[in-house]
């Protein structure tokens, strides 16, 4: 049956301001909004950050009018799913897991994750080497460092923030320890200042905010920098599967702003390093 | 605790806060209206005389009093949208992005489960009205509606007021819930601004004071509320 | 998602019914230890026992539990050294703890006002029958207040214990793995939150109907089984829902 011009027309008015024409002028793109200096929300009551500046540069190369909204991390994909945005921009890795479900632009970040434990710890006492891990072939060298990491840590309380590459990494490289999961890098900051965890594992950006910041000296970070493999392949926007003409439009936006150096501007300005992907 | 974290304007959260107690008291007020007048058509169903109204209702209300608010919320917030799609493809050939908006996915959460629980409330409240009054009315010719109107709903009100009462409290303080889906009412920004500031204890301790108020300034006016529908009622 | 996956969710949550449990009957149990206090200290002629239990009440009754228990949990750790001097901070590092003490205190605060309720409808004659057969205080409060109380105040009761499994699902806010917890993390695995929910929802339905049907047996139990009284229990079930 043929659907009615009228009950067509109340539907239009009904469902107006979702994402209605498909040739994406309007795009609505979800941060976390608690994830400093990724994206956060200042006391101005806006979302800041590097993916922020960054979504804004992407949508005026794309020529698209852009919303951005703030959503909580662990439903943020599937709500994209559901149709309650368009993208995800929040310092969200490329992994197979995600991949799964939804698809992602090429890499604009990568950075490494790396652990943080109070100054005064055994952990931070234990002389690990502050290397590079690549995950992607593990060396015997490598596997070594691993095997001490995990030994270390036998007994000690480890916190992580959920459903992220991180906590992966916990479960399947670090074996049987007391894994404690948090919704968002803020509560996890707020916990292991409490004490209420021994050590925790991140983004070495996302750390920036506790170790720079005022608290940030009793607090150090631990050991090598971990990368690729299961940590993913960089940072990429999150797009539904069957939007291939929206990541065409995101990658090549990203693409024009690697090249002209725009990606390594913003990340200066709020890392204090050049995180622009290399891939 | 540093009170200039609380400031007005740009530099401080003041102005946050206070617009969360704003928009938690519109959630609240709106889930509140949704819930006595799903409540009122529950009870009807319950009072009707056909069963199969009375079973839909009491279904609806063992399953929305079994189940936690928070569990409600995380289901339409996520499976809102997609039933929406379904809905508006099917009736009406719409084929694009819809989704509900966080404030009235709060609004709908909430308010499903303030009417399950108005509706006992209602019902109640109804069983109480002398059916000897009914009969007046209808020996002096008053119509249906005039019968509904003039003497069930205005005995309803009165005997269901401290109910409703209740359930209001229960309202506003249940749409602190919505947090977890992102509206930014008092509990989210309170949330937003700990982890951005590292001092928890501060703005939960705001956020407590906030709902302290306004449940406090409600309580006020259920109670004179009250004290108007029983004016015409002459005291022991 | 299939009938398979469907049922190994199911499984993984049922994982959490002890911990569920486990919160929920702890902080009754305390909590209906509590509220026996306090509802004594509110019916106290004494001004200071009375209004301090006063304002206890109106406090947890205000607020919601998700801003007791992050102020409780997020909050104290604000004040680390502090309780680190007083030799508390081992209790309050505990999320355990930090959750269990929040939903102690808040449903001591809603029970007092049930156990207040029953111990002001026992009936006077009761009492001045107890007095003149030469029972002392405390004989008086053991044999006919407080059985009779308890009996007036089941229904209600039976609602507070229901709200109290539903609001063991904030303790998932606060890193704690029950029910809830695992739907959440099941979910970070899956992508499925609507599946996933329907199975928790479902599990806390049953336990609630469980704990529904356990309720009405212990009411059956303490009154005395004519029919006049089931009519009368049925009849303080209303009044108790009227309240709510």
């Amino acid at each position: 049956m043929k659907p009615s011009p009228l009950l067509a027309l109340v539907a239009g008015v009904l469902f107006a301001g979702s994402a209605a024409a498909q040739d994406w002028s309007t795009i609505r793109i979800a941060t976390e909004g608690a994830y400093a200096p990724w994206n956060f929300t200042n006391a101005a009551g806006q979302l800041d950050g590097f993916d922020v500046d960054l979504a804004n540069e992407l949508c005026a190369r794309m020529g698209a009018q852009c919303e951005i909204v703030a959503q909580a991390w662990d439903g943020i994909i599937p709500a994209l799913q559901a149709g309650r945005y368009d993208a995800i921009m929040a310092g969200m890795s490329i992994t197979d897991a995600r991949m799964e479900v939804i698809d992602f632009t090429r890499s604009y970040a990568t950075t490494p994750a790396i652990f943080v434990a109070p100054k005064d710890s055994d952990f931070a006492a234990a002389g690990l080497p502050e290397t590079r891990v690549d995950m992607t072939e593990i060396s015997a060298e490598e596997q070594a460092l691993l095997d001490q990491v995990k030994g270390l840590l036998d007994g000690l309380t480890v916190g992580v923030q959920t459903a992220t590459i991180h906590e992966n990494f916990l479960r399947e490289h670090m074996g049987d320890i007391d894994i404690r999961t948090y919704d968002s890098q803020e509560n996890l900051d707020l916990d292991l200042q409490a004490g209420r965890i021994d050590v925790a594992l991140a983004d070495q950006s996302g750390w920036q905010p506790l170790l720079e910041g005022e608290l940030g000296e009793d607090f150090t970070r631990v050991g090598p920098g971990f990368a690729r493999g299961i940590f993913g392949r960089g940072v990429g926007v999150g797009i539904r599967k069957e939007d291939a003409a929206l990541k065409d439009k995101f990658n090549a936006a990203i693409q024009s702003a690697l090249d002209d150096g725009t990606v390594s501007e913003l990340a200066i300005k709020w890392f204090g390093f050049d995180s622009a992907t290399t891939d | 605790m540093d009170l200039t974290l609380l400031a007005w304007g740009d530099a401080g959260w003041g102005d946050q806060m206070a617009l969360g107690a704003l928009v938690t008291l519109a959630v609240a007020i709106c889930a509140y209206a949704l819930g006595i007048v799903v409540g009122a058509g529950l009870a009807a169903m319950k009072l009707s005389g056909l069963p199969p109204l009375r079973w839909i209702a009491q279904a609806y209300t063992t399953v929305i009093r079994g189940i936690p608010e928070l569990l409600v919320i995380y289901l339409v917030f996520f499976g809102g949208g997609a039933a929406l799609r379904a809905i508006a493809s099917g009736m009406f050939g719409y084929e694009g992005y819809v989704d509900l908006p966080i404030f009235l996915t709060g609004t709908i959460c909430i308010g499903a489960s303030a009417g399950a629980y108005s509706a006992e409330v209602i019902r109640g409240a109804v069983l109480v009205v002398p059916k000897g009054q009914i009969e007046a009315a209808i020996a002096v010719g008053m119509t249906r509606r005039q019968r509904f109107w003039r003497v069930l709903v205005p005995q309803v009100a009165r005997y269901a007021l401290p109910g409703l009462g209740n359930i209001w409290q229960f309202t506003l303080k249940d749409t602190s819930l919505i947090s977890v889906i992102g509206l930014v009412e008092i509990m989210r920004q309170a949330a937003i601004a700990a982890g951005s500031t590292k001092e928890p204890f501060t703005f939960y301790v705001v956020a407590a004071l906030l709902y302290l108020g306004l449940t406090s300034l409600s309580n006020r006016g259920f109670l004179r509320a009250e004290s108007w529908a029983n004016r015409g009622v002459r005291r022991a | 998602m299939d009938w398979a996956q469907l049922a190994d969710v199911a499984t993984r949550l049922a994982g959490g019914l002890p911990t569920t449990l486990l919160l929920v009957g702890q902080s009754l149990l305390i909590g209906f230890v509590l509220a026996v206090l306090v509802a004594l200290m509110r019916v106290s002629p004494n001004p200071l026992l009375s209004a301090p239990a006063y304002g206890f009440v109106y406090v947890f009754r205000s607020t919601p539990l998700l801003v007791q228990l992050f102020l409780i949990y997020y909050g104290s750790g604000q004040f680390r050294p502090f309780f680190q001097d007083v030799g508390l901070w081992f209790l309050f590092r505990d999320a355990w703890f930090c959750a269990i003490l929040a939903l102690t205190l808040n449903t001591g605060a809603y029970t007092s006002e049930i156990i207040r309720g029953g111990i002001q409808s026992v009936p006077h004659g009761q009492l001045e029958a107890g007095r003149a057969v030469g029972m002392s205080p405390a004989q008086l409060f053991r044999r006919i207040t407080f059985p009779v109380a308890i009996r007036q105040a089941l229904p209600a009761y039976g609602n507070e214990v229901i709200l109290m499994v539903k609001a063991s699902s904030l303790a998932s806010t606060i890193t704690i793995l029950e029910i809830t917890g695992i739907a959440k993390t099941i979910i970070a695995q899956t992508f499925r939150p609507v599946e996933v929910f329907i199975v928790a929802g479902a599990l806390y339905l049953a336990i609630n109907f469980v704990a529904t049907q356990a309720i009405l047996y212990a009411e059956r139990r303490l009154s005395p089984a004519s029919a006049a009284d089931r009519a009368k229990a049925a009849e303080r079930r209303q009044k108790a829902m009227l309240a709510r």
